[in-house]
């Protein structure tokens, strides 16, 4: 037989219609999943120990929300700091001064092997070790002193805690991000006169970014629950505390847990809408097509309705 | 007198204990293309890394319009030079990779303006200007919003010696240039090469392109084991080469 280069003559067959490969196995599946689901939501609506109606409540009580006012806080501004030092920390491993990188490893050594609940309980017990700080010459004379009493206040010593411990994770996650791009753009950037710290900053870690982006959302959705903690400084404004505060006071601990999971849950959802929006940004020259947004599949899918 | 653009003398360069250049000398006058050939590993990219101190040399002397490169000599010591100087020293030399590395999270008219902008601060509408300028000269003005994946390889080499040309350099490197391109894509970049060397460029060119190096270069050295085994113009040097070794590598590549 001879290859034809065209087959143009007997033009385009009519389209294949197959049966499809039918997969009874799936519809079993499917079956009982939907009966547990069914069962256990039949069971959320008619057992009454679930107490829907006292978590609507107290769901927006002052106390609630000024919980989560204060958790959202804490989450955030922990975050700034170990973004921070995380990118410190990091540049600082990779430096080629063997102080600089090994001091860098020492603190991600302490900070990632010490349980972060006893971190926050050194935090807000530091007067136990040092009564006061001091600015001065080292080892000699004292030009300002503080009383750690008054320094360290328990949302400073949350902030701490939280924020320095967290330095330690994100120093690897940005580390991470910075080997995995290529050497040659360090060369290209050396090439063209940037410094050190130009190349770092505008060709490494923006390219980084689009490594360092996920697991820093699993870290901020991590801290959002992490910052339930603090109680081991004692931290009491914070979510859970508050959640758990009016539990005891009603005598209804548990509806007020499941209270304070449905706000953690809602709040961990905004995150995840905002990291998808933040990976997209930074797949910018890494992707041909960049990920569509809902709103695009939205507007794609009923484009295709009204054609077809 | 004029100092010569480039001037090696006794150029050695070693990985530990692996001696790569072996006493290199040759000398590239202002406006001259040099084209260096040979087969891999015989130190031809490394001795060009160390024009512009991506390597540092660790004997002899390399000068670049008559300044010791990476290195100050102070009476008859010579000092390790700062950071900012031999990043001040690299601005005025232009040079292209074989794998391109331009930055793949900005356009092609952003890859232009980040030098003149980042190093030479020089304002958007300025950098601007010109980058449009120098894509145009490459070819490429209906490219400059892509990224560089949505562009060819050869497109991207364009780009890549746009970029270089945007900080205005007095010498230009490039390091196996068309190597990583499709066989269709290569006379593209070569054609901007070309242009620029007739433009006076002073140009420095590792490559196989024997056509290339035949019709462009002014001087041809055939580099082999760390040291320049074949030198002259590239008409002699290809049409009557005396080196076994290059008349054997002449062999492979024509």
């Amino acid at each position: 037989m001879s290859a034809h280069a065209s087959s143009g003559v007997t033009g385009r067959p009519e389209a294949i219609r197959a049966v499809p490969v039918r997969h009874p196995a799936r519809w079993v599946g499917s079956v009982a999943i939907a009966v547990l689901v069914a069962m256990f939501v039949n069971s959320l609506l008619t057992n009454e120990n679930w107490n829907w109606s006292l978590i609507g409540e107290y769901i927006f009580s002052a106390p609630v929300v000024k919980g989560v006012g204060v958790t959202l806080l804490l989450t955030a501004l922990s975050m700034v700091i170990g973004l921070v030092l995380g990118v410190l920390l990091a540049i600082m491993r990779l430096s080629p001064n063997p102080v600089l990188s090994g001091t860098a490893w020492v603190y991600i050594w302490v900070f990632r092997g010490t349980p972060v609940y006893v971190q926050l309980f050194l935090w807000a017990n530091i007067i136990a070790l040092y009564s006061h700080l001091s600015l001065g010459v080292p080892f000699g004379p004292e030009l300002l002193s503080f009383d750690t009493r008054y320094l360290i206040a328990p949302f400073v010593a949350a902030l701490l805690g939280l924020g320095l411990n967290e330095g330690a994770y994100m120093a690897e996650i940005v580390r991470s991000g910075i080997v995995s791009v290529e050497e040659g753009q360090t060369e290209a950037a050396t090439a063209i006169g940037m410094s050190r710290m130009q190349t770092l900053r505008r060709v490494i870690l923006p390219q980084a970014m689009r490594v360092i982006v996920p697991p820093t959302g699993n870290e901020t959705i991590s801290m959002l629950k992490t910052t339930s903690l603090v109680i081991a400084i004692p931290l009491s404004t914070e979510l859970f505390f508050q959640a758990s505060a009016v539990g005891n006071r009603i005598f209804q601990p548990f509806p007020m847990a499941i209270m304070a999971s449905v706000w953690y849950l809602a709040l961990t959802s905004v995150l995840m809408v905002g990291q998808f929006y933040l990976e997209r940004h930074y797949a910018r020259g890494a992707l041909r097509d960049l990920p569509l947004t809902p709103v695009q599949k939205l507007r794609r899918r009923l484009r295709r309705r009204r054609s077809a | 007198m004029t100092p010569p653009m480039v001037l090696a003398e006794n150029v050695h360069k070693w990985f530990g204990r692996i001696e790569v250049l072996r006493g290199i000398d040759l000398e590239v006058a202002n406006g001259e293309v040099l084209c260096i050939v040979g087969p891999s590993g015989g130190g031809k990219s490394t001795f060009l890394r160390c024009i512009n101190h991506l390597e540092r040399v660790d004997a002899g002397r390399l000068s670049v319009a008559g300044r010791l490169v990476g290195y100050r000599e102070k009476g008859d010591r010579l000092h390790e030079m700062h950071d900012k100087d031999v990043a001040a020293q690299r601005r005025d030399i232009g040079m292209v990779f074989q794998r391109f590395n331009l930055f793949p999270h900005m356009t092609a008219l952003q890859n232009v303006m980040e030098g003149p902008i980042t190093v030479k601060r020089e304002s958007k509408a300025t950098a601007r200007a010109r980058a449009e300028k120098l894509l145009a000269r490459v070819g490429l003005a209906d490219r400059s919003a892509m990224y560089p994946n949505q562009l060819s390889g050869g497109q991207q080499q364009r780009v890549a010696i746009a970029r270089a040309l945007a900080m205005e350099p007095k010498l230009m490197l490039f390091d196996e240039p068309t190597s990583a391109l499709d066989p269709e894509l290569v006379g593209e970049v070569l054609d901007v090469m070309k242009q620029l060397a007739e433009d006076g460029m002073t140009m420095i060119v590792v490559t196989h392109e024997i056509g290339f190096a035949r019709e462009v270069g002014d001087q041809l050295v055939f580099m082999v084991d760390g040291v320049i085994a074949e030198a002259g113009t590239p008409r002699e040097v290809i049409a009557n080469p005396k080196n076994p070794r290059m008349q054997d590598f002449l062999r492979k590549v024509l």
